[in-house]
């Protein structure tokens, strides 16, 4: 479904040229779910915006469905393909009422039905139609977050890219909206490509996760693989170790990898 | 163990066109040179109870309560000029969405640098060099490269770290921390945490840590608020939070996935109109 090789993303020119990607190749199966994982500003989220030709200084081979994708924005792999991005506060419009922010894809791709199409997606998402009329700062973060979801299903697409989709809510809303992404993935047979820096939500959401640093996979592990913690990464243990729980004598002996 | 900040008694209220929302009801806890974390379901009341402590609550909001009491200070009475004085300097506060905090057209070093600045008397090259040193102590690489960065070009960790080590510069007596790590790695979450530990345990600074992560704040925190629908639910010893007995704090606790054992569906947090009764 997805085949990335040797993806290379920079930014900046001259003296400030600046390698985020460094050559990262990967495979996604249809119906898969592929994690990313790794330190803070290793190029996850420029791998997902690299996909979405949401950046355009990138080399390398992205292919969907065995088609290559240019550098352009196209409408249909658009439509195939959409992102769930990691800041729900900053992604949806703040003068754009729910109904807006839903309608607008569907105008840009010349849909019909919009009315019909805004109300499913909304249920798709479990959210009330009350909600239908109000702006993000009138709806909570949870709520937010599920319209981005929503937003993100309303031209039915085949894959989805999910960026921390739920690091910015808190665990009973996670749980929900988790549950959501599993269901709606069996019911509609959707590709994931889900970056995540909580290890719990990547090992109970994907079936395969690649572990980053530094622009580079350090390795790739099965979901299996990462909850028998059986690594052979270094860095990939040490992320490990600080899942879940504190401990400062742990948090001091971090090293850093290049 | 003295106490650096007393609530008692603290609601806030918002006055809205369908009504008035109770954001925070009858909230008393002390704060001692010590980690105390808040939890809660989301739009329980846990950024509002931090906000108010420092007055910055929106216009349509009002704040009641028995007392605030900073050394010795009433907060509840003071100005907003005495609050000027306080906010940063003696009590701050990470916010929650950090990249809606920092100003879009300034280079996040010299936001850093101009925060020093307004707590001291430092000239532009010291504030420089302090800026630097405070982006390598909360663990960004290249620092050099990132002072000159613009928030759009950091990423999400990133944008949580340069919020934190504005806060810290000015080496403050209590602060409020509002999701500080929730969009950084856990190895980088861990050494954050570690720092703000150092403050606490070296330098006698009292933290509110406000997270909906349970498995942190029970391995951070020396005790914990737990909160829903604006009311503290109960206030227990982190250590012993896997053994709390409110069916909503069990509930949370339940939510949140197991690396360890994976489960098909998580549960879902029942919720009982009767939590907020008696
Ligand atoms: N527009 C830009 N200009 C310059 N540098 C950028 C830009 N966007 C991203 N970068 C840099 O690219 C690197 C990778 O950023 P990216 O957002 O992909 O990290 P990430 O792995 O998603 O991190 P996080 O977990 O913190 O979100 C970072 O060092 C960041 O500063
Ligand atoms: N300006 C406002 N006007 C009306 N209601 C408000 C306002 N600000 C906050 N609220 C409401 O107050 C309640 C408590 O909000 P608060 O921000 O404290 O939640 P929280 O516990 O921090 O949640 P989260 O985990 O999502 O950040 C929410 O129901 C929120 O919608
Ligand atoms: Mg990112
Ligand atoms: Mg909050």
């Amino acid at each position: 479904m997805i085949r990335v090789q040797d993806l290379r993303v920079t930014f900046g020119k001259g003296k400030n040229l600046f390698h985020a990607v460094q050559g990262v190749s990967f495979e996604i199966k249809a119906g898969e779910a592929y994690g990313l994982v790794g330190e803070s500003g290793s190029g996850k989220s420029t791998i997902l915006r690299a996909i979405s030709r949401l950046t355009a200084d990138w080399s390398g081979i992205i292919e969907i469905d065995s088609a290559p994708l240019s550098h352009r924005r196209d409408k249909s792999t658009a439509r195939k393909m959409q992102m769930v991005f990691q800041d729900p506060y900053g992604s949806l419009h703040p003068r754009h009422t729910v109904n807006d922010i839903l309608k607008e894809p569907l105008e840009i791709h010349g849909v019909n039905n919009r009315d019909s199409r805004i109300l499913q997606a909304l249920s798709d998402v479990g959210l009330s139609i009350d909600l239908r009329f109000r702006y993000p700062y009138q709806i909570s973060g949870g709520q937010r977050q599920r319209v981005a979801v929503a937003r993100a299903l309303i031209l039915e697409p085949e894959i989805l890219l999910l960026d921390e989709p739920t690091s910015a809510l808190d665990v009973s809303v996670q749980a929900e909206i988790l549950n959501l992404l599993t269901a709606l993935r069996r019911q509609h047979d959707l590709t994931y490509l889900m970056v995540s820096h909580d290890l719990a939500v990547v090992g109970h959401m994907c079936d395969r996760i690649a572990v980053m640093n530094r622009g580079k996979f350090v390795e790739e592990i099965s979901a299996a693989q990462l909850r028998d913690a059986e690594p052979e990464d270094a860095y990939t243990r040490q992320l490990i170790s600080a899942s879940g729980k504190y401990d400062r004598e742990t948090a001091k002996s971090f090293v850093s990898f290049d | 163990m003295t106490s650096l900040l007393r609530v008692k008694n603290l609601s806030v209220t918002f006055d809205t066109p369908r009504g008035p929302v109770e954001a925070v009801r009858d909230v008393s806890f002390d704060l001692g040179h010590e980690r105390l974390g808040i939890v809660g379901e989301s739009g329980s009341g846990k950024s509002q109870t931090g906000r108010a402590i420092l007055k910055l609550i929106a216009g349509n909001g009002r704040v009641e309560a028995g007392c605030i009491e900073f050394d010795g200070m009433d907060i509840l009475g003071a100005s907003e000029r005495d609050m000027r004085l306080i906010r940063g300097a003696r009590i701050s506060m990470i916010m929650q969405d950090p990249r809606y905090s920092l100003n879009p057209v300034v280079k996040v070093g010299d936001q850093i640098a101009e925060a020093y600045r307004i707590h001291s008397r430092a000239s532009a090259k010291e504030a420089h060099k302090k800026a630097l040193e405070m982006l390598e102590t909360v663990q960004i690489r290249d620092h050099e490269k990132v002072y000159s960065l613009y928030p759009h070009e950091v990423s999400g960790g990133m944008g949580q770290r340069i919020m934190i080590a504005m806060m810290l510069i000015p080496d403050p007596d209590i602060i409020i921390a509002d999701e500080p790590t929730s969009a950084l790695d856990v190895t980088v979450q861990m050494q954050v945490l570690g720092l703000l530990d150092d403050m606490v345990t070296k330098r006698g600074m009292g933290l509110i840590l406000i997270s909906h992560d349970l498995g942190l704040v029970s391995s951070f925190c020396d005790r914990v608020v737990v909160m829903y629908g604006g009311r503290v639910m109960e206030v227990l010893e982190a250590k012993k939070l896997h053994e709390a007995q409110h069916p909503y704090t069990k509930g949370l606790m339940n939510c949140a996935p197991r690396l360890k054992d994976r489960q098909t569906v998580l549960p879902i947090l029942q919720r009982d109109p009767s939590w907020l009764t008696d």
